[in-house]
């Protein structure tokens, strides 16, 4: 705690109070899934072929193998959903007959050790007839292309449309039509702490205790129950400390279903602690996509319609609980994003491959279709003549509540606002000014500007919209003073690095008058927590937040009304604040623990009045709501190795109220990180035959500290009406906005040749190349002799 | 694989008579045998710098020394760099200016920062930033962490 509020009227939200996480997690105190002791180890022995019959295991005499063929009666992950002839393709916990990408599981080794558990992985062989693997959704979309599940003939998952009425009129209309074929190639959400799963069986109870690397235990306890065939009851699941996430952690892992399978098996304690190669080839990928986008201005630059053709590769299998239609459907729902456009038309596909399954990664969709329409925007300016800021002045929604073309709401949002704050910040002329000089010196600099908006806090309707079997949305809290004066809540939601435990101590803190240091946040364990649905999406703290603040309104009138009994005065006249209640304009008061303590042992005095104890629950469930940004980057690209340096980047966002500015600021650079990473760095890639060729963290790289530039944060706190703490949760808008400013940058530095780059990461391959291609062009004629 | 040997690991002061197979690396022998938990592995590829720990004063990638290197070597963790109730100035600074989310990259970027400090205790802005290069944080950013490091090498030169 760094200050104390007593009786000074101070709020603890809004104020930048270190962690409560932190004092553990830098004595090397946390608590990880690996950190386990275990009597058994497991080792999954994976296909090294992309696609495949299985003719047969042999496994090593004596050793404990399990195959497919032992998990008799174990039902296949099945995610469904009811919408956009969705096919319900099923993924068996260990592969059944064939193998379907380089790293699905097809055996587990069970030994006394990780090292022994290796070493007979090593002496499994997999007798596997290869047969032809298609590894890009495009060819796998085509026209004798191999089938990667008989049910999705066509290799297509599910196939969402939509197309505004009146399309075609304002469409022929348009005095120009502006057209952007954007690649956005295949990401690994890379958290450090891999996955690692730990189940152990308990004799007495007859209960397996599984801890995991999650997001969200509550449900991997249904799914994994319901694949097993077994009484929830019997499985507890713990997300203990949680090395990030990032949206890979959010998903049932079959890897699970085996430990939980094994433990019951063996009666006995089991663990597994993927590696970093299995983390990059086989835990879940994303951000796999082609958007082909359209859009049609009148003669003033105003967009009048959009008209997007989304390929989405979605690996091998459909992943659970949000299915494989997580991106293609937010491409679809959110691809206009913050502009004033009502004729929409669009056709997403999910399309499987022999590859990786895909699933969220944080920002899911919403990072490509950023850079495709902040791209085409920048392009639409260029052919328009006009600025890149100008185009957007001309197109950002600024009247709310706005309905989307797709039917979205919009509550509200600051779309210009950001957009002049940003530019004024970064100070453009200045810039450009300097871009000028630069050049005539031989150097190259670029200015690119992205808006968005993000979808944040969003309630179970979200989800039942896109047609999803499991609808997630609501959180639950359940907020108790105990009979020593100490608040506990305890919290569906499960924070693995966000700070929640600060944040909420935080809003509870002001509520009912109490300091945060007397105040723990419980998460993370099915057995000690309410259901709920853990952490993603941006949702915890305007959802959970939510859910804690009626909770704490709650406990507030609960104490009041203890205290108008107790001290005998109007509740109007209580006020409640540092830890006590008090008679206003008098000295009469009573502690909270005391209050507390007497709710408890002393309820006779309440005549029935007041039930007893203090323990209240609360719960939310929101519309949802829009958080918003401008992103600004400004490059240094060297043309002759095609390298990209960011000189600067700066951001003006709107998240709402802000309860703790430190860990506010800290999600937005942390997402900035991974949308640089997105833009210039990561890239899964598979050659020919469907195998990774990146492997380890030195071929797919994340940034380091080196590649971070300075970064600037401007904050507009507008207070939404939708969020009851009026947060709007801000967790993914740092990498939406990154990938499209940076790509803008770039192709802003590179427009003396005439260069165009659609396409990321922006590798300093893929710079050369289009510069390569400029320089070919007739275009470029007469200043050939130039670089 | 299985023959093993008797070796002493000093670790953070205390010493663990253990026997490990020859194959073992530090990492494993310090977690698992040592049962010292803090220090995290997240590549075991010496890329990450999550399992980065002090041997004789030097900040070393443990998941890249095998432990019999290190017999007989002082090895620090981040369990021993607090003293008792007394934050180390680096974990201290790494609170104020929020250089951790998850705090999975944390102990190795910890003891990254006080090694090389303890041996370069001027070290240059830039130098410090090429250093902090060496080790992957996903959640940060890495702003705090670089604030935090400056900080506490201000303090630490006190
Ligand atoms: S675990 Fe040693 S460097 Fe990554
Ligand atoms: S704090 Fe999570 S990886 Fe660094």
């Amino acid at each position: 705690m760094t200050a104390h509020t007593k009786g000074t009227g101070l709020k603890w939200v809004g104020r930048a109070m270190r962690r409560v996480e932190d004092p553990a997690l830098v004595q090397g105190q946390g608590k990880f899934t690996a950190d386990l002791p275990a009597a058994h180890w497991v080792r999954f022995v994976r296909s090294p072929n992309a696609a495949g019959r299985i003719i047969g295991i042999n496994k090593p005499d004596g050793a404990l193998v399990i195959t497919a063929a032992d998990l008799t009666g174990v039902k296949k992950i099945t995610p469904m959903l009811h919408k956009f002839a969705y096919r319900a393709v099923a993924q068996p916990i260990l592969a059944e007959n064939v193998v379907r990408y380089v790293g699905e599981a097809v055996a587990a080794v069970v030994a006394a050790s990780e090292e022994e558990a290796e070493d007979i992985a090593d002496l499994v062989e997999l007798d596997i007839e290869q047969t032809a693997p298609v590894i890009d959704s495009r060819d796998a979309l085509a026209d004798g292309a191999p089938q990667i599940h008989a049910i999705a003939p066509g290799n297509v998952i599910l196939e969402g449309k939509h197309k505004t009425p009146g399309f075609d009129e304002v469409w022929a209309s348009a005095a120009k039509i502006i057209t952007l074929d954007a690649r956005s190639n295949r990401q690994n959400a890379t958290p450090m702490e891999a996955r690692a799963g730990h189940a152990v069986f308990d004799a007495v109870s007859g209960r397996v205790t599984l801890t995991c690397t999650t997001q969200m235990p509550h449900l991997m306890r249904t799914a994994i129950a319901d694949v097993l065939g077994m009484r929830e009851s019997d499985l507890r699941v713990i997300a203990p400390d949680v090395g990030g996430g990032f949206g890979q952690k959010m998903s049932l892992c079959a890897e699970y279903v085996v430990l939980v399978w094994l433990a019951r098996k063996l009666k006995s304690s089991v663990a597994w602690t993927e590696d970093r190669r299995e983390n990059l080839i086989a835990s879940f990928h994303s951000r796999d996509q082609y958007i082909k986008l359209e859009a049609a201005f009148d003669k003033d630059a105003k967009l009048l319609a959009l008209h997007a053709d989304v390929i989405s590769n979605v690996g091998a299998y459909s992943c659970f609980p949000t299915t494989s239609g997580v991106e293609p459907l937010m491409a679809m729902a959110e691809m206009p994003g913050p502009y004033d456009v009502q004729q929409y038309q669009c056709r997403a596909r999910g399309v499987l491959t022999n590859t990786c399954t895909m699933a969220a990664y944080r920002g899911v969709s919403r990072p490509i279709i950023t850079f495709t329409l902040e791209r085409l925007m920048d392009k639409a300016a260029n052919a328009f003549g006009i600025d890149a800021i100008d185009i957007r002045r001309r197109n950002l929604i600024d009247t709310f509540p706005y309905t989307s073309a797709m039917g979205l709401v919009y509550d509200e949002a600051t779309y210009q606002q950001t957009l002049e704050m940003a530019v004024k910040a970064i100070d453009v002329p200045a810039f450009r000014a300097r871009q000028t000089a630069a050049r005539a010196q031989g150097r190259y600099l670029g200015l690119g500007i992205a808006t968005f908006s993000e979808r944040t806090g969003y309630g179970s309707p979200a989800f039942a919209a896109r047609g999803m079997e499991i609808t997630p949305g609501w959180e639950t809290v359940i907020l108790t003073v105990d009979p020593s004066g100490f608040v506990e809540a305890r919290i569906g939601s499960s924070p693995h690095g966000q700070g929640l435990r600060t944040t909420l101590a935080q809003i509870i803190a002001d509520e009912i008058g109490v300091t945060p240091d007397i105040i723990k946040i419980i998460h993370g364990d099915t057995d000690t927590s309410p259901y709920g649905w853990g952490t993603f999406a941006s949702r915890s703290l305007v959802i959970s937040g939510g859910a804690t603040l009626i909770a704490a309104q709650k406990v507030r009138a609960k104490l009041i009304k203890i205290a108008s009994h107790l001290l005998e005065a109007s509740p109007d006249d209580i006020v409640l604040a540092d830890g006590a209640a008090t008679v206003a304009g008098t000295d009469r008061s009573i502690t909270i623990g005391k209050m507390a303590r007497e709710a408890y042992t002393q309820t006779h005095k309440f005549k029935g009045e007041i039930e007893p104890g203090m323990t209240e629950s609360g719960t939310y469930d929101p519309p949802g709501t829009f958080s918003n940004a401008c992103h600004v980057a400004i490059v240094e690209v060297d043309i002759e190795t095609g390298q990209t340096k960011i000189e600067k980047f700066l951001v003006a966002e709107d998240a709402g109220k802000i309860i703790n500015p430190m860990i506010a600021d800290g999600q937005v650079i942390g997402g900035i990180a991974q949308g640089i990473g997105n833009a210039l760095l990561e890239e899964i890639i598979y050659d020919e035959h469907g195998v990774p060729t990146t492997a380890t963290l030195a071929d797919y790289m994340p940034p380091t500290a080196r590649e971070m530039p300075p970064i600037e944060l401007h904050h507009i706190e507008t207070m939404s009406t939708q969020s009851i703490t009026k947060a709007k949760g801000l967790g993914e808008g740092g990498c939406i906005g990154a990938p499209a400013a940076i790509v803008n940058a770039i192709n802003d530095a590179l427009s003396p040749f005439g260069a165009a780059l659609d396409e990321i990461p922006a590798t300093p391959q893929r710079v050369r190349a289009a510069l390569r291609t400029a320089l070919s062009s007739p275009l470029w004629e007469g200043e050939k002799s130039n670089p | 694989m299985t023959d093993k040997t008797n070796i002493t690991l000093t670790i953070n002061g205390h010493d663990h008579a253990i026997a490990v197979e020859p194959r073992r690396t530090l990492v494993d022998a310090i977690r698992e045998d040592c049962g010292q938990t803090g220090t995290h592995i997240g590549c075991e590829h010496g890329i990450c710098g999550a399992c980065t720990v002090i041997v004789d004063g030097e900040p070393v990638r443990s998941c890249l020394m095998f432990a019999v290197q290190a017999a007989h070597k002082q090895i620090r963790t981040v369990e021993g760099l607090a003293s008792g109730d007394t934050l180390h100035p680096m974990q201290q600074a790494f609170m104020d200016h929020h250089g951790l989310q998850c705090g999975f990259c944390t102990p190795g970027f910890l003891m990254l920062a006080v090694g090389v400090l303890e041996r370069n205790p001027d070290i240059s802005d830039d130098d410090l930033l090429d250093v902090l290069s060496s080790n992957l944080c996903r959640c940060t950013g890495y702003q705090g962490i670089i604030k935090a490091v400056r900080a506490a090498a201000i303090e630490m030169r006190k």
